[in-house]
C-alpha cells in the first residue's frame, strides 16, 4: 500500500512536469503566431490527413484539389480571402488530436477539410464538434462517423454500406455473377467492406464463400489455392491496393479466370505495379470518389482535370474531385458573407451546388445526400471510369 | 472442413515444400550463427531483405519479362549469384561493424543481441530512405511500398491428374535443395568446414588446435549471407517483389524453422524449414488462411515440449555424419 501510494506520489509530480510543459509549449506556440492577419478579411480553412506517411498517396491529392479550389477562389479578389493550412497527422489519431487542439486555439479555423481517414475523425470529431468548427471529410467513409450526432461534421463522399451496395449490384447485376469469393485484409476498413458485399450479393442470390489474408505476409497461395477450388465467378477484396495487386497477381498466375474487384483503398497506381499489367484484365474497382479527366459524368469534371493538371503537373488521382468540392462548400459560404465558424455550419446544412464530382447536398446527419458509387475497370495501366454502379458496363 | 483439405492436398503440399524450402535457406544463416557464436543474428532477416533488391535490380537491369524454360532458369541463377556476392558481402560488413568490436571487448551475448536489433533498425531505413529512393528511382514515399519489375512466365511444368506443379516452384525447390547439398559437403568436407564444426563443438580447443577464429567466424557469416541472398532470389522469382520490411516475417518464421529443427544444426534447419512450409500450407487449407500463423506456432510449441531441442537436437556438431 506504501509503495503504491509513493508510486502515485511520483506519477502526479510526472503528470504534473508533463502538463507545465505543454502549457509551456502551448503559450510559446501562441507568442510565436501573434503575427498572423488578425483582420476580418482573410479566414482561415485547415486541411489534415496523411501527408507524409505510408498511405500519403490517398491523401496528396484532397491536399491538391482543395488547393486548387480555394486558389481559383482567391484569385477572383474576393472581399474576404481564404488561407490554407495544412495539417499532417500521418493518419495517427493521436497526432491529429494534437493538431487538431492547436488548428482551433492558435491559428483560429473556421472550417477543417478533413480529417481524411475514418480513424483520425473519430479522435478529432468529438474535439471540433465542441469548438463549433465544421468539418467536411473528402475521403473518412466508415459508417459509424455518421451516428455520432456530430452536428458539426460533414462528408462529400458515400460511406462503406453504399459502396457496398453499389459493388454488390455491379458484381450480381452487370458482371452476373453466381458464384462470389470475398478476400479481406483482416483489419477494419476491409473487413467491413468485404462483410458488406457478401451481404449484398448473397442478398441477391449469389453463392459466397471468403477467406482472410495477413497485410504484412507475401504469400497467398493457400487462400488462393481455396478459390481455385470454389471457381468463383468474381473475387472481391477489401483492404488497401499493394495487398490488392499482390492477391491478384497470384491469382492470375495460378490461371485464375474470373473477374476481379476491390474498393476503394485499392484505386491507385500501385495496383497495377503490384499486380503486373499483363495481369490485370477483368479487374474492377468500386469508389465513392469520382476520377473523371474526360468529363464522362459533367462536363465540370474535364475542365477541371485540366486545371488540376496545369498547377500541379499530375493527373487528377483518387479524391482531388472530393478535396476541390468539400473547399468549394466552404468558399460558397464565405461568398455568402459566413465568416464566423457557426454561421459557416449553419450554411453547410442547407448548402446545394453542383460540385466537380456530385452534387454537393448533405443530409441531416452530415451525409452526402446523393449516394454515388462509381465503378473503374483497370485497362493495362489505366484506372479508367464506367460509370455509376447501376449504369457501368464493362469494357470488352 | 476436411473436404477442403482433401481437395486442396496437392497444390497445398506444393506450395508449402516452395516455401519451406524458402524458409530452410534463410535458417541456415541464423542456425549457423548460432552454432558458431552461440548469438542470435536478428539483422540476419534484413540481410536477407537486401538480397531481395540485389535479385530485383539484376531483373531491371536485364531488362528481361515473360522468360520461360532454360532461359528463365538462367535468369534465376544470375540473380541468385548477384543476390548472393551482395548479401554475403553485407552479412561480413555487418559482423565486422556490428558483432566484432563487442566480441574483441568481450562483452555479453545480451550487448550482441541489442546489437543486432539496433544493426537491423538501420539496414531497414537505410533502405526505406536511400538506397530504394537512389537506386531505383522512386519517389521517397514509394519505397515503402512493394515495388515490382515482372519477369517469371509461370507454367504447369508437370500436370498429372491433380498435381500440377509450376515451372517456378520447381526452380524454387529443386534450386534450394541443390544450394543445401553443397552447403552439407562444404561444411562436412573442406578444412573451413572442418574448422566450424570444430568452433561449435569448443571454440577454446579449436584456436588451441590452430583454428583461426576470426576466419571461421567471417566464413560463417559469408555463407550464411549467400544463403539469405540465394534465397532472396529464389523468392522474387516466386513472388516478384521487394520491400524495406519483407525481411521482418520471413526472418521471424526462418528463424522458428531454425528452432523447429533444431538450432545450430544444419540438416534440422532443412527439416524445420520444410516442415513449417508444410504445417503453415496444411493448417491454411483447413482453417482458413488467418489461422496460418496460429497452427505454425502451435506445431511449434508442441514440437518443444517433448522435444525441448528441435526435431534433429541441438548444435552443430552433430550433423557431421
Amino acid at each position: 500500500m506504501e509503495r503504491l501510494g509513493t508510486l502515485r506520489r511520483n506519477m502526479m509530480r510526472i503528470t504534473g512536469a508533463v502538463a507545465v510543459s505543454a502549457v509551456l509549449a502551448l503559450g510559446a506556440g501562441a507568442c510565436g503566431d501573434s503575427k498572423k492577419s488578425g483582420g476580418g478579411d482573410e479566414v482561415t480553412i485547415g486541411f489534415m490527413g496523411d501527408l507524409t506517411g505510408e498511405n500519403s498517396g490517398l491523401v496528396i491529392p484532397p491536399k491538391q484539389g482543395a488547393q486548387l479550389a480555394i486558389d481559383q477562389y482567391n484569385a477572383t479578389n474576393p472581399k474576404v480571402k481564404i488561407k490554407l493550412k495544412t495539417y499532417d497527422s500521418q493518419g495517427k489519431p493521436e497526432q491529429a488530436t494534437t493538431l487538431a487542439q492547436g488548428a482551433i486555439k492558435n491559428d483560429k479555423i473556421v472550417g477543417l477539410i478533413g480529417p481524411a481517414f475514418s480513424g483520425e475523425s473519430q479522435a478529432v470529431n468529438p474535439i471540433l464538434n465542441e469548438a463549433k468548427i465544421p468539418s467536411v471529410t473528402p475521403s473518412a467513409t466508415n459508417v459509424t462517423l455518421a451516428t455520432k450526432s456530430w452536428s458539426f461534421w460533414h462528408r462529400v463522399v458515400a460511406n462503406d454500406t453504399v459502396q457496398s451496395a453499389g459493388a454488390g449490384t455491379f458484381i450480381s447485376d452487370t458482371l452476373q455473377a453466381k458464384k462470389v469469393f470475398t478476400v479481406d485484409d483482416n483489419q477494419d476498413y476491409g473487413k467491413g467492406l468485404a462483410t458488406g458485399i457478401k451481404t449484398a450479393v448473397s442478398g441477391k442470390g449469389a453463392q459466397v464463400q471468403s477467406d482472410s489474408v495477413d497485410d504484412k505476409a507475401t504469400d497467398y497461395s493457400s487462400t488462393v489455392n481455396k478459390i481455385n477450388q470454389f471457381k468463383p465467378d468474381a473475387v472481391y477484396f477489401g483492404g488497401y491496393y499493394s495487398v490488392a495487386g499482390r492477391l491478384f497477381k497470384q491469382l492470375r498466375e495460378s490461371g485464375f479466370k474470373g473477374k476481379l474487384m476491390s474498393g476503394d483503398g485499392s484505386v491507385a497506381a500501385g495496383l497495377v505495379e503490384a499486380q503486373g499489367q499483363q495481369n490485370t484484365k477483368d479487374t474492377f474497382l468500386s469508389c465513392g470518389c469520382l476520377i473523371d479527366p474526360e468529363g464522362k459524368s459533367n462536363p465540370k469534371a474535364k475542365t477541371f482535370a485540366a486545371d488540376y493538371k496545369a498547377k500541379f503537373g499530375a493527373d487528377v488521382a483518387i479524391y482531388s474531385t472530393e478535396g476541390y468540392d468539400a473547399a468549394s462548400a466552404f468558399v460558397e459560404a464565405v461568398k455568402n458573407g459566413k465568416t464566423k465558424a457557426e454561421d459557416i455550419n449553419s450554411f453547410l446544412k442547407t448548402v446545394s451546388f453542383q460540385g466537380v464530382g456530385k452534387e454537393i447536398k448533405f443530409d441531416d446527419k452530415g451525409e452526402l445526400a446523393a449516394h454515388d458509387i462509381f465503378i473503374y475497370q483497370v485497362e493495362a495501366n489505366k484506372i479508367g471510369l464506367l460509370g455509376k454502379a447501376g449504369e457501368a458496363k464493362p469494357a470488352s | 472442413m476436411f473436404s477442403d483439405f482433401i481437395h486442396q492436398f496437392w497444390p497445398s503440399t506444393i506450395d508449402g515444400l516452395s516455401l519451406g524450402a524458402v524458409y530452410a535457406l534463410v535458417a541456415l544463416g541464423y542456425t549457423m550463427v548460432y552454432g558458431v557464436l552461440r548469438l542470435i543474428n536478428f539483422a540476419h532477416a534484413d540481410i536477407f531483405m537486401v538480397g531481395t533488391f540485389a535479385a530485383m535490380w539484376t531483373v531491371k537491369t536485364m531488362g528481361v519479362s515473360d522468360l520461360g524454360g532454360f532461359a528463365l532458369v538462367g535468369a534465376i541463377l544470375l540473380s541468385a549469384v548477384v543476390a548472393g556476392a551482395v548479401s554475403g558481402g553485407g552479412a561480413v560488413v555487418l559482423e565486422l561493424v556490428a558483432y566484432r568490436p563487442l566480441r574483441k571487448r568481450g562483452a555479453s551475448r545480451l550487448a550482441a543481441l541489442i546489437s543486432a536489433i539496433g544493426a537491423s533498425i538501420v539496414i531497414e531505413q537505410l533502405f526505406a530512405t536511400i538506397v530504394i529512393p537512389q537506386v531505383f528511382d522512386l519517389p521517397k514515399e514509394k519505397g515503402k511500398i512493394a515495388q515490382a519489375y515482372h519477369f517469371v512466365h509461370r507454367t504447369d511444368l508437370i500436370d498429372i491428374g491433380p498435381i500440377k506443379i509450376a515451372n517456378d516452384r520447381l526452380i524454387i525447390f529443386l534450386g534450394a535443395i541443390l544450394i543445401m547439398i553443397a552447403l552439407d559437403q562444404f561444411v562436412n568436407r573442406t578444412k573451413l568446414g572442418r574448422g566450424i564444426r570444430a568452433t561449435a563443438q569448443d571454440p577454446e580447443s579449436a584456436v588451441l588446435m590452430g583454428v583461426n577464429i576470426d576466419r571461421v567466424v567471417t566464413a560463417t557469416f559469408l555463407v550464411g549471407g549467400v544463403m539469405a541472398g540465394a534465397a532472396a532470389a529464389l523468392y522474387y522469382a516466386r513472388f516478384e517483389e521487394a520491400w524495406y520490411f519483407s525481411g521482418f516475417l520471413l526472418g521471424i518464421k526462418a528463424f522458428t524453422a531454425a528452432v523447429l529443427g533444431g538450432i545450430g544444426n544444419i540438416r534440422g534447419a532443412l527439416v524445420g524449414g520444410v516442415a513449417l512450409g508444410l504445417f503453415e500450407s496444411y493448417g491454411s487449407s483447413l482453417f482458413g488462411s488467418q489461422w496460418k500463423d496460429v497452427v505454425a506456432f502451435s506445431v511449434l510449441i508442441l514440437v518443444l515440449m517433448f522435444r525441448p531441442t528441435g526435431i534433429l537436437g541441438e548444435s552443430l556438431q552433430q550433423a557431421r555424419a
